[in-house]
């Protein structure tokens, strides 16, 4: 099994002129994937809008999924590279996201479930064409 | 034993206990903890945005049509071309953050000044951004919408606005807004710490770790903006 108990304390955490390029070379590798990410966002976000797709079409439900995967891949470099949880031990990551995305996913089923109820009833039956 | 550091702590600086779980400082896991709950805050009010945006399914707005302006550009078509470049700017002040960081492992003081500096100006640079979005959310559009009484309105308030139900507007006064008082107290920790760091605080204390901590909040915020951008504006 990988050990991942030797990793030296915080606080020591001093590294070398040489080391430090490395991390620098990486910073600016996520810089420009982040970067590119965002542009391409923004040129889907143009050229791919709800109004032409139609808002119940597959290719709307694509663009959405590729946004937020996207998204996904952004707050993953962001977190591990720019907020180094990924140098942290293993367990230290469990108990930083393991809480965090139970919480989330449950609180995001729960509410797309109790509005798609809301809208099919509510909405629809008493505030038609608001 | 797993948990525990490699070499002899500094009795200073270990935990009450005598020991450092995770062999993490105090402070450093405490930011951590303070985070996912401020990531939970913010998860909430995404969810709840998606709720209401989800039940009104047909009449909320699209986010290419309600924020396609420019500064010093009029009434123009850009559309998402603004909140790109605000996104840019926090992004790249997420990196100068790093940078900060990244220079305090090596004990260069220098360059933690210059790298906290340009990450305070870019933390600036997004508030006043986003002055200027909400200015001209609340302003409008020159021909606005016309309402059942054949009066029109212009803009946004709490109770109306031209864009679709008035949940829209209220969504993005305050998940806007609260991430913006966000960024506004980041930026207020980085000067606090960019003070100390110029006055020599951090190097007599040895580590520049209060930079770290200080660049964990200041990723988050750069973090929750980039699901802001995502949900709010582009989907």
């Amino acid at each position: 099994m990988e050990r991942d108990d030797i990793i030296e304390y915080s606080l020591d955490a001093h590294h070398s002129d040489e080391a430090g390029k490395l991390i620098r070379k990486k910073i600016w590798k996520v810089t420009a994937i982040l970067t590119l990410i965002t542009i391409a966002e923004v040129l889907v976000g143009v050229f791919f809008t709800r109004f032409e797709l139609g808002g119940d079409s597959w290719a709307w439900f694509g663009i959405k999924m590729f946004y937020i995967i996207l998204t996904i891949i952004k707050a993953a470099y962001i977190v591990l590279v720019f907020m180094h949880l990924g140098d942290e031990r293993k367990g230290f990551k469990w108990v930083i996201l393991g809480p965090y995305v139970l919480f989330a996913l449950y609180l995001l089923w729960i509410c797309v479930t109790e509005s798609n109820y809301l809208n099919s009833t509510l909405i629809q039956w008493y505030l038609p064409g608001f | 034993m797993a948990g525990e550091a490699t070499k002899q702590i500094d009795k200073a600086i270990l935990w009450g206990g005598g020991r450092s779980p995770f062999s993490s400082s105090y402070g450093k896991m405490m930011m951590w903890f303070f985070l996912v709950s401020d990531a939970l805050t913010f998860s909430g009010l995404l969810i709840a945005y998606g709720y209401i945006r989800h039940a009104y399914i047909g009449t909320w707005p699209a986010g290419e049509s309600v924020f396609h302006a420019f500064p010093g550009m009029g009434d123009t078509h850009v559309p998402l071309l603004y909140v790109a470049l605000m996104t840019f700017i926090l992004i790249v002040s997420s990196v100068t953050m790093v940078l900060a960081v990244e220079a305090g492992h090596r004990m260069d003081k220098k360059k933690v000044v210059f790298w906290l500096f340009l990450t305070v100006i870019g933390g600036f640079v997004f508030l006043g951004s986003q002055v200027w979005e909400w200015s001209h959310f609340i302003h409008g559009s020159t021909h606005g919408k016309e309402l059942a009484d054949g009066s029109i309105i212009h803009g946004a308030n709490m109770i109306i606005n031209e864009y679709g139900p008035p949940q829209y507007a209220n969504f993005f006064f305050f998940i806007t807004g609260f991430h913006g008082f966000h960024v506004f107290s980041g930026v207020i920790i980085n000067l606090v710490v960019l003070i100390m760091v110029v006055k020599g605080v951090m190097h007599r204390r040895g580590h520049y770790e209060m930079v770290e901590k200080a660049g964990l909040y200041w990723h988050f915020v750069d973090l929750v903006w980039v699901f802001v951008f995502t949900f709010f504006y582009l989907v």
